[in-house]
């Protein structure tokens, strides 16, 4: 793995904004409010590293990667790629950016024209970009491309739905690495995948990345996911990154309540089954278009003391490391041995690939008998 | 809402002067005949056509008839004379709406019933004899021409001309308030003839709206409750089915409330499309536009109340 | 312990263009008075129709169903519809993966519970209202009293499910079956369903089936689990047995191709090779022989029975391999070995002799 801070930025994100504004009028339409989408977001995406943006419904992370592949025009705020501002140069201006940053979408059925082969979808880069203007050159290009991906080269003229949902992925990953991208986005790529499948997608995410020295942003809503995949990890909720830390460091010691109660509502399976005790963030997240002052997370923190409605904390480092939370009073960590046991659990496991570690049991289903502190 | 459907309506009063407007430039400025030699009729002579010019003002700047012409019909509810009928236009349309309405109206009614039933059994008898019988009829009631339908209702069953003579044939047409028998017995077969195509389209819709709705997760989900089918089907299914058939509905009828020029013209029905043929053949201006107004007058309104009802129907739309 | 539901040998088949689907073929289990089964499988697996069939909600002119699945002693496959639709959202109600696609998007949430109500209790309006307010402050949610006159649409996801769950407690069920119910929701609110789905258990007694792809949400909930592939049970067993000694080898595929918090994360994910198999054209002997690192050539032929392992007869499995082999693959595997080693270091090769290449 690629140590993180070894790393140059490819991108650098600055104050980030993205407001979907809320209009009203009977003649003139005059603004009345807005949807917060992205609100203030910076992060650098480190040359090689695996970027997770990670949130639930609405947090504002699939604005995000839509803002750094200029599909969205940013309200405010800054995006250098390789050292140029691409957040406000016209779409003209934005030709090379379309090809060194590249998507893979989440819906491997709707992204493929149906009615185009395999080669063709694969190759429409090139076409687009007037590359490989040689029919024989494209062809081989992309027969290699798709031996890369793990299709069969052979299948070259064959259309989408003769494939099944995984290869359908492994096409689009295919095509977009056609253009030898430096930055990847790849946006919830494996959750339309079924089980059986997805570890094939990551697996080949992750051969391409060390491979090829990729760079990936990786958006998921699903944690054990982004933590396979990623270096590094920013936390989104409402619009806001809550807390940026490398993946090793997140998962072994998350510090703001939120990241904590995110990795202490994912099941997993285990031998204890529902012994386990569970942290419930109460209620439903606010509304973007008229998030909470401060903290945004004040509302559903259990943590939470005036304080957190009235002064916003900054992304900050709280234990003087790497590790950036905008938290006031960040998790402790006997406060994260007690609500996320597995993680300790995990840490202290043996061997890798190890299918249910039984050393864990007994450590889980202890502290689901100690009180809750809630 | 009330927000809405003031915006919409300051619409259509700026829809209409466009109407208006255009039209009005059509007939008159357009070098396409002569409006005052139109009105002088056949045995005209250049002094007559000349002294016409200046009664009726068209010798004055465009701008200022359309303005005469827009004062008089906001202050008066003035849409001119008909040069055919030397009458108010305003009358003519106020004498022929009763006859253009029932005819809209009963045949809107008889299409719905007919159109919603056969869209209904067709979907829950999904590739049935009896869902390929009614849907073929229904192509070929969508294809059929209404002057030939009318002409082979009247063939057919006109008690004058009928080979089976059963209805009030051509020319039969009489008011409801004069004699209410003969004003329904004259009706039955444009009724039937206007709203064969109208149902045929209607079913065919019903049955694809229904067919994907019975699909859906909430049928299932009123199955799991333990309902009965009758109620799955129709306080479930057609509820959602029907929606969309309130748009093309309320369209529809505001349309035909403009005048049924071929059903009309078949059956020699005094309405606005009779009145709207007529003034077209003979060139009489202040009629056509005077009835052109109208059809768009009632399109604008029928259009705004689908739009209101729609937001009834389907409680996820709101208007802001 | 009685039981409450037991299926015996049921076999859902639909006629299609593309040929008869074989969706499920041949399951047994049962269930117990206010205990919980899950049900895990993919796709495709058939855990879906076999639920929904129960329900008697697969019925049609191009389903062939077989079997028999006894609510208390009765055969609901060989009950009229008439006889179904009473015990339909009375004995046995069910909850839906998508909650916003579940509730008819017309009615007022409340209107909905209600008509579930009245749909088998004679009660008036007023009073079916009553029990719809109390039952919406049973599934938590805020003021329910205002809540009950809201569309679906002004619901939050997590909500909708809660009216899901309200709509299906209408008339104390005996069983609730929940098909993916945590699917299309965020975590935090998957743990707040999951969570109430058990609380509502204790205090009410319901059995549960709960359906899904994801082995953590089964593992919290259930008392029992089976693992379904191409329409039959794979391996059954209680909850923690199925997580310590899982004994098929679809079951150590599954474990291992998700990514997990509790393993450490370096660890790599094994993914299971292929595909999931057509329905339409099965492959012959164990339908999993394709995709399995440790077939032998018989087991393209033999079909396995699902049977209590020796020694445990709350364990089954439906796997060619003799125990013994089972064992120490699976001990190698939870030692790192990867499925090769393991097949190697169990000895599957000596089970059979290498055909002629």
């Amino acid at each position: 793995m690629t140590p993180a801070a070894a790393g140059e930025p490819l991108v650098e994100v600055r104050d980030l904004v993205k407001h979907f504004p809320i209009r009203r009028g009977v003649v003139l339409q005059r603004q009345v409010g807005a949807v917060r989408a992205v609100d203030g977001v910076s992060f650098d995406v480190l040359r090689g590293e695996t970027l997770g943006l990670v949130g639930e419904t609405g947090c504002g992370k699939s604005t995000t990667a839509r803002l750094l592949t200029r599909l969205l025009d940013p309200t405010s705020g800054s995006i250098r790629f390789d050292g140029r501002d691409i957040a406000t140069v016209g779409r003209r201006e934005l030709g090379p950016l379309r090809r060194e940053v590249q998507m893979i979408f989440q819906d491997p059925y709707s992204s493929l024209n149906p009615r185009k082969t395999i080669g063709a979808i694969i190759a429409e880069p090139f076409a687009i970009h007037k590359l490989l203007t040689d029919g024989e050159e494209r062809r081989a290009r992309v027969q290699e491309l798709m031996e890369r991906v793990g299709l069969n080269p052979e299948h070259y003229n064959r259309f989408p739905h003769e494939f099944s949902g995984g290869q359908r992925q492994r096409i689009g990953v295919a095509r977009a690495l056609a253009l030898e991208p430096r930055l990847i986005i790849a946006d919830e790529p494996v959750s339309a995948l079924d089980v059986s499948i997805q570890a094939q997608i990551l697996n080949l995410l992750r051969d391409l990345q060390r491979d090829l020295g990729l760079t990936i942003v990786f958006i998921a809503h699903d944690l054990s996911v982004v933590r396979h995949m990623c270096d590094r990890v920013a936390v989104m909720y409402l619009g806001k990154i809550v807390e940026l830390a490398s993946g090793d460091e997140l998962y072994r010691a998350p510090r703001h309540p939120y990241t904590g109660a995110l990795l202490a509502a994912v099941p997993v399976p285990r031998p204890t089954g529902r012994a386990r005790r569970r942290e419930l963030l109460p209620g439903d997240v606010p509304s973007p278009a008229d998030p909470p002052a401060a903290c945004r997370f004040h509302t559903r923190c259990w943590k939470a003391q005036p304080r957190c409605s009235e002064e916003e904390p900054l992304l900050e480092s709280r234990a003087g490391g790497a590790d950036l939370t905008a938290c006031h009073f960040p998790l402790s960590a006997e406060e994260v041995a007690e609500r996320v046991p597995e993680l300790a659990g995990a840490q202290a496991a043996g061997a890798p690939g190890e299918a249910g570690p039984s050393g864990d049991a007994e450590a889980s289903s202890g502290s689901s008998s100690s009180p809750s502190s809630t | 809402m009330a927000r809405y459907i003031a915006r919409r309506l300051l619409w259509v009063v700026v829809l209409l002067f466009l109407v208006s407007l255009l039209t009005f430039l059509i007939f008159y400025a357009l070098p396409s005949a002569d409006p005052a030699a139109l009105r002088a009729g056949r045995s005209a002579n250049p002094k007559l056509i000349e002294r016409i010019r200046t009664d009726l003002g068209l010798d004055k700047p465009l701008l200022e008839q359309y303005w005469l012409y827009m004062k008089a019909l906001i202050t008066k509810f003035d849409l001119g004379t008909s040069y055919q009928y030397n009458a108010p236009v305003r009358q003519l349309i106020f004498d022929r709406l009763p006859a253009t309405i029932s005819l809209a109206v009963g045949a809107a009614i008889l299409w719905l019933v007919m159109g919603v039933g056969v869209g209904i059994i067709a979907a829950l008898r999904r590739r049935s004899v009896l869902d390929r019988t009614t849907m073929g009829l229904a192509l070929f009631g969508i294809s059929a021409p209404v002057y030939f339908l009318g002409l082979v209702a009247l063939y057919l069953f006109a008690d004058d001309i009928g080979v089976i003579p059963l209805f009030g044939g051509s020319n039969s047409y009489k008011p409801l308030t004069d004699d209410p028998a003969a004003w329904l017995n004259s009706l039955i077969l444009p009724w039937i003839v206007l709203a064969v195509s109208f149902a045929a389209f209607y079913s065919r819709l019903l049955r694809g709206n229904l067919i994907e709705v019975m699909g859906e997760d909430y049928i299932r989900t009123a199955r799991a409750k333990g309902l009965s089918e009758r109620r799955v089907v129709f306080r479930h299914g057609v509820r959602s089915a029907i929606t969309p058939i309130v748009t093309v509905f309320g369209l529809d009828l505001g349309i035909l409330l403009g005048g049924a020029i071929l059903t009309e013209t078949v059956f020699n029905i005094p309405g606005i499309g009779r009145l709207s043929y007529d003034a077209i053949t003979r060139s009489d201006l202040p009629t056509i536009q005077g009835t052109v107004l109208l059809g768009a007058f009632f399109i604008i309104v029928a259009n705004l109340l689908v739009d209101i009802a729609y937001a009834f129907l389907d409680p996820r739309v709101r208007y802001e | 312990m009685t039981a409450l539901l037991e299926v015996e040998d049921l076999r859902v088949r639909f006629d299609t263009e593309d040929g008869v689907v074989h969706a499920v073929d041949g399951i047994s289990y049962t269930v117990e008075v206010g205990r919980t089964l899950g049900i895990v499988g993919e796709s495709g697996s058939g855990k879906s129709v076999e639920a929904l069939t129960i329900m008697g909600l697969t019925r049609g002119r191009r389903t062939a169903i077989e079997g028999a699945a006894r609510l208390e002693g009765r055969d609901l496959l060989a009950a009229s519809d008439d006889e179904l639709r009473a015990v339909r959202g009375n004995d046995v109600a069910m909850i839906f993966q998508d909650p916003l696609s579940s509730l008819h998007p017309y009615f007022r949430v409340g209107k909905q519970i209600v008509e579930a109500v009245q749909a088998h209790r004679d009660v008036s309006k007023a009073a079916a209202r009553d029990r719809t307010v109390e039952l919406l402050g049973l599934v938590g949610i805020p003021d329910p009293a205002r809540r009950v006159d809201d569309f679906p649409h002004e619901f939050s996801g997590g909500m909708r499910q809660r009216a899901m769950i309200a709509m299906a407690l209408a008339n104390d069920p005996k069983l609730l079956i929940a098909d993916e119910p945590t699917t299309a929701l965020d975590v935090t609110v998957q743990a707040q369903i999951l969570e109430l789905m058990s609380r509502l258990q204790r205090e009410l007694g319901m059995a549960i089936i709960i359906i899904s792809h994801d082995l953590g949400v089964v593992a919290e909930t259930a008392d029992e689990i089976a693992v379904m592939y191409a329409g039959r049970i794979v391996e059954r067993a209680p909850t923690a047995t199925l997580f310590s000694a899982p004994r098929h080898p679809y079951t150590w595929g599954l474990l291992r191709s998700i990514p997990r918090l509790d393993v450490p994360r370096e660890a790599d994910l094994v993914p299971i090779a292929g595909r999931p198999p057509s329905l339409i054209q099965r492959p012959s002997g164990c339908a999993f022989h394709p995709r399995c690192p440790y077939a032998l050539p018989s087991h393209a032929v033999t079909v396995p029975p699902l049977e209590a392992i020796e020694g445990d007869p709350a364990h089954h499995v439906a796997c060619l391999l003799p125990e013994a082999v089972r064992a120490a693959a699976e001990a190698r595997l939870r030692a790192g070995a990867t499925p090769q080693e393991a097949r190697a270091a169990a000895g599957v090769d000596s089970l059979e002799p290498e055909p002629a290449s």
